[in-house]
């Protein structure tokens, strides 16, 4: 009914983490769905789930029987029920449904904007990674089979429009949706080539051959993902083209498709988001990218089996070689290169820093920024800021926030006049770039204040967990106006950053209690208000942030402690998130390895060498929406289900359209 | 909750001191002279509890009449201060005397009236003047939500028809009366209308309170020849409920009184809950009667679907995060028996339900909870 803070005993979305592989079948799924008996048994789900098949997916169907089973049980209103062939038909079919019955979740966030495809899918494949390659197989070799009515069962739920397309192509597209997913891994260097060639055959500018060019550079380090979104937010037609028929469609189609598409296609991907995160567990894609990377790194030896497709790398020699490079690189402004090192060192942290700093070495790029001869300033400088971007991802990865202000800057660029000399087109763009950073992260960060303080009363009891710069705004700005109120700093290892918070509320003589996030749940009790910062947050309202934010959260929650997040509107994502693992950054090992004060050296020698011993360090994790009462930006407080219309209504003139 | 913490005690502590709002006021009298004592502060008492209670004819002591003298004697008070013959206030409160008009109309009608005398002569003045106007009627009575809400909408309004700069100033005038008249007009009829369809023959409809728009829609239903059972709870402490099942009695739909605390045992016979709203705020949750909580609680825990009606004009920019996060408005109780001495009293007549809302009937259409925040946004950003 009330998806936002409904009952809690169900932590959905957590389950799909990562255990699923390690414990292969939990205990029960969830109480509700037992409840739900055989009369609910329509939604495309719960009969795999019953399913002996269906038993290493049941945790991780979860999120799409939310959907379906709550609104069976809660309401009255009627719901349209498929007719009882198609249940017959899912029935039989069951077993090669393994995959098709992701096709709800899929779709469900494949409405939703632009790239989310690609991570759902990331999310899955990591998942089943034993089951991965037979179901593609089966799925494959079904070319309109299982998929067809799980679309019929859907679709009269959902109403879109995709009703109106035949089901047979509806049904062929799920399929490719499904299958191609957990395929694309393997098959993606190949699509890839396939691509290029067509698009070689067809293009006539020497514009797009030198863009091509400067695409293969680049466009390793942004990712399949950005890739992936590129076609994904087209309508699909080139998709089903490329797999499951290839016989009658392919060649027509995707020719056809590449004449039309493909100015803007390229067009699209030059604009698109420098993903966070490539797939670091596609070989080929890595071997490039380390071609062309500056910084030189090498993988470590323990990789944590399930985050193979994050960065892992040996840390402590990435700087050194980096600062000795500093003269001799010139691809690099140096002012970006010294906001990457200090990224690296971990200088700057936290987002706001980070976008900040960034931004003001891009301005510095830009003020020094000559167009060479014979080339055209939005291009070349575009492909400039896309070299500073993989820079900077090599140096660490970048965070959500980051992406949402490149975005911004390669709009601003794009939207350029061409009438305007390039003095004045880089006097606009600096300028630019400074309103973004007053507006979007300064300005919103007092009106956050301005909003959040209105909900600390006296005599509250303050939780913060981590380090929050706009938390500390709002503890010292509300300390200031005369609040009476006592903080509780919950601090996690390693990095410590409550520490830092600690002493600059001491210091302005706030009273201030200071534990670790083992205690937690002793010192709720007490509290009386949550407040949180974000890194992020996602087009479901999941918050992305600092690991450990959602066992706070969730604690939080159990003890019916409203739990408040500040986030400026600047840092909301339209993807959308449901797990901590498909996107994700892993810190130092070494630092979870090493406790400080214990003499440990040969302790750690050992482990250093044991091969079963894999650290993981996981710098971010997702909280879902429910855990949430609300959250503080700067337009205003809002739930977490108003992100969407935030992104819809506000950012449209900003990023993309 | 919020008691749990240590420091709270030390605070109330303090605080009980200077204010004696909290204090055990035990009986009514005692409570009713402080009031009158401290006419400065008419806060004490909701105004708008005050009027239903008048409205509803079941306010039986003398306090309410001293409250009203309160209040009168605050408004003799601040007039001279406003020093402007015409007084928004005055206005508001001839507005707000008919029992058929929802507080945030009569707010508007004020503001219109205050438009139609203001001798401004550019779009600016008219609106500081009305900004002005607004803010005293706010201020007036600050724990009404549909009042500030109301004010809000309308100069929202203003100050975006003014920011169309082309037409002159008297057509920009004359359409922002329109525009007020229409507020007026957004009927409960286009509400009813639309909550038709849920309401199925045979059905059980438990309601809490006396709601217009409610009652709208169940006279509709009524009309519409609709077979139904209306439950309505008796609504203490000023019995709104009775007055609800003695106007249903009248269009002969079978009514059943049940006491407030009857409702858990009820429910299982109840197919939907209708509400009203004094306020719908940013979360989707609604402000309303004390006991609409409750009753939304018992509802989700059977399966019962919740209906709430509210016009738009009572969605407000709030987001309370629990029950003690509102200004409490206060009402007068009466439990019919005196309550014993150093007996604390909880006299809030509202409560906040945060969620187990299925579906909000409005006059913008049938709304889920969480819709609602994409309508304010619209609405204020």
């Amino acid at each position: 009914m009330d998806p936002r803070r409904g009952p809690l005993a169900v932590p959905k979305v957590r389950r799909v983490g990562f255990f699923t592989s390690i414990e292969p079948s939990p205990e029960t799924p969830r109480p509700n769905r037992s409840l739900s008996g055989p009369a609910e048994a329509i939604t495309s789900s719960s009969p795999l789930s019953d399913s002996p098949s269906g038993q290493f997916i049941s945790p991780v169907q979860i999120p799409p029987s939310r959907h379906h089973s709550d609104n069976l049980a809660s309401r009255a209103a009627p719901v349209p029920v498929p007719g009882p062939s198609a249940f017959r038909r899912q029935l039989a079919n069951d077993r090669t449904l393994h995959v098709g019955s992701y096709n709800p979740v899929d779709s469900l966030l494949g409405t939703s904007p632009p790239s989310s495809n690609g991570e759902v899918s990331e999310d899955s494949g990591s998942l089943f990674g034993f089951q991965r390659s037979d179901s593609a197989k089966l799925s494959a070799s079904f070319p309109n089979g299982g998929f067809n009515m799980t679309v019929a069962v859907r679709a009269p739920r959902e109403s879109e429009a995709k009703v109106a397309i035949a089901s047979t192509s509806d049904g062929r597209k799920k399929n490719v949706e499904a299958s191609g997913e957990s395929e694309s891994v393997a098959t993606k260097p190949r699509k890839e080539k396939e691509t290029k060639s067509l698009k070689e055959k067809t293009s006539k500018a020497e514009r797009r051959a030198i863009q091509e060019a400067q695409r293969a550079a680049k466009a390793a380090a942004k990712g399949e993902g950005s890739k992936r979104a590129g076609e994904s937010s087209r309508p699909k037609p080139s998709k089903p083209a490329k797999q499951p028929q290839p016989k009658k469609e392919a060649p027509q189609v995707t020719s056809s498709l590449s004449e039309k598409r493909a100015v803007s296609v390229e067009k699209e991907r030059r604009m698109d988001v420098p993903q966070t995160q490539m797939q670091y567990d596609d070989k080929s894609r890595v071997d490039k990218a380390k071609r062309r990377s500056v910084v030189e790194q090498t993988e470590s030896k323990n990789k944590v089996e399930l985050f193979l497709h994050l960065p892992q790398y040996e840390r402590g020699n990435q700087l050194p070689n980096l600062s000795s490079n500093i003269f001799t690189l010139d691809t690099i402004h140096h002012a970006v290169y010294k906001v990457g090192l200090q990224h690296l060192a971990g200088d700057i942290a936290g987002d706001n820093a980070r976008c900040i700093a960034m931004l003001h070495a891009f301005q510095e790029a830009i003020n020094d920024y000559t167009t060479p001869p014979m080339k055209d300033l939005t291009m070349d400088l575009t492909a400039k800021i896309n070299g500073y971007v993989s820079f900077l991802i090599e140096c660490r990865p970048l965070s959500m926030s980051m992406g949402n202000a490149i975005r911004f800057l390669k709009n601003q660029i794009r939207k350029l006049p061409v009438d305007l000399s390039e003095p004045e087109a880089k006097a606009s763009l600096c300028s630019e770039i400074g309103r973004f950073i007053d507006e979007k992260i300064l300005l919103a960060d007092k009106v956050i204040v301005q909003h959040a303080v209105t909900k600390i009363r006296d005599g509250e009891v303050l939780l913060t967990y981590g380090f929050s710069c706009v938390v500390e705004m709002i503890l010292l700005y509300a300390h200031e106006i005369g609040r009476k109120f006592r903080v509780v700093i919950v601090d996690s290892r390693p990095n410590l950053e409550g520490q830092k918070l600690l002493r600059r509320l001491v210091t302005r003589g706030l009273d201030c209690t200071y534990t670790h996030i083992n205690a937690v749940s002793y010192i709720m009790g007490e509290v009386t208000r949550v407040f949180l910062g974000a890194s992020s947050i996602f087009s479901n309202g999941t918050l992305y942030s600092q690991v450990g934010t959602a066992c706070v959260a969730m604690v939080a929650n159990a003890f019916s402690v409203p739990v408040i997040v500040c986030c400026e509107a600047y840092k909301f994502h339209e993807r959308v998130l449901l797990d901590s693992i498909c996107s994700n950054e892993l810190g130092d090992p070494d630092a979870i390895a090493n406790v400080p004060l214990r003499n440990n050296k040969k302790h750690s020698k050992t482990m250093d060498n044991n091969k079963n011993l894999q650290f993981l360090n996981l710098m971010y994790d997702s909280t879902p929406a429910e855990y949430i009462s609300m959250i503080v930006t700067d337009y205003g407080m809002i739930p977490p289900t108003s992100i969407p219309v935030i992104v819809r209504e506000y950012r449209r003139e900003d990023l993309l359209l | 909750m919020w008691r749990r913490s240590a420091s709270f005690i030390l605070d109330k502590h303090q605080n009980n001191k200077p204010i004696s709002l909290t204090p055990s006021i035990g009986s009514p009298p005692p409570l009713s002279a402080s009031v009158a004592d401290e006419n400065l502060n008419p806060n004490h008492i909701s105004a708008y509890y005050q009027t239903r209670a008048a409205h509803h004819e079941i306010v039986t002591s003398d306090w309410l009449e001293q409250a009203q003298a309160a209040v009168r004697r605050y408004l003799d008070q601040d007039s001279p201060v406003s020093g402007r013959p015409f007084s928004v206030i005055e206005e508001f409160d001839n507005w707000r005397q008919q029992p058929a008009l929802a507080e945030a109309v009569a707010a508007i009608r004020a503001l219109a009236a205050v438009i139609r005398a203001s001798e401004a002569n550019t779009m600016m003045e008219l609106e500081i003047e009305l900004k002005k106007a607004s803010d005293t009627l706010k201020a007036w009575d600050t724990t009404s939500i549909s009042l500030t809400a109301g004010c809000d909408l309308f100069m929202r309004y203003v100050t975006r028809t003014s920011a169309l700069e082309s037409e002159d100033f008297n057509s920009a005038k004359s359409r922002v009366l329109g525009r007020a008249e229409k507020f007026g007009e957004i009927s409960n009829k286009i509400i009813a209308t639309l909550s038709q369809d849920f309401i199925f023959d045979g059905c059980t409809i438990l309601v809490h309170g006396f709601s217009r728009v409610v009652f709208e829609i169940l006279k509709t239903a009524a009309q519409n020849k609709k077979l139904f059972r209306v439950l309505c709870t008796e609504g203490r402490p000023d019995k709104t409920g009775v007055l609800l099942a003695k106007e249903l009695a009248k269009l002969d739909v079978p009514v059943k009184l049940l006491i407030d605390s009857a409702v858990a045992y009820c429910m299982d016979e109840v197919d939907m809950v209708f509400v009203g709203a004094d306020g719908v705020v940013e979360s989707g949750g609604v402000i309303n009667m004390m006991g609409t909580y409750q009753i939304a609680i018992v509802a989700h825990s059977m399966n019962k679907p919740v209906y709430v009606a509210a016009e738009s004009y009572k969605f407000a920019r709030l987001y309370p995060l629990d029950q003690k996060d509102l200004e409490p408005a206060l009402q007068p109780i009466d439990f019919g028996v005196s309550v014993p001495p150093k007996v604390e009293v909880e006299r809030s007549a509202r409560d906040y339900t945060p969620q187990f809302l299925t579906l909000l009937f409005t006059d913008l259409g049938v709304l889920t909870p969480s819709v609602v925040s994409d309508e304010l946004i619209q609405l204020y950003l």
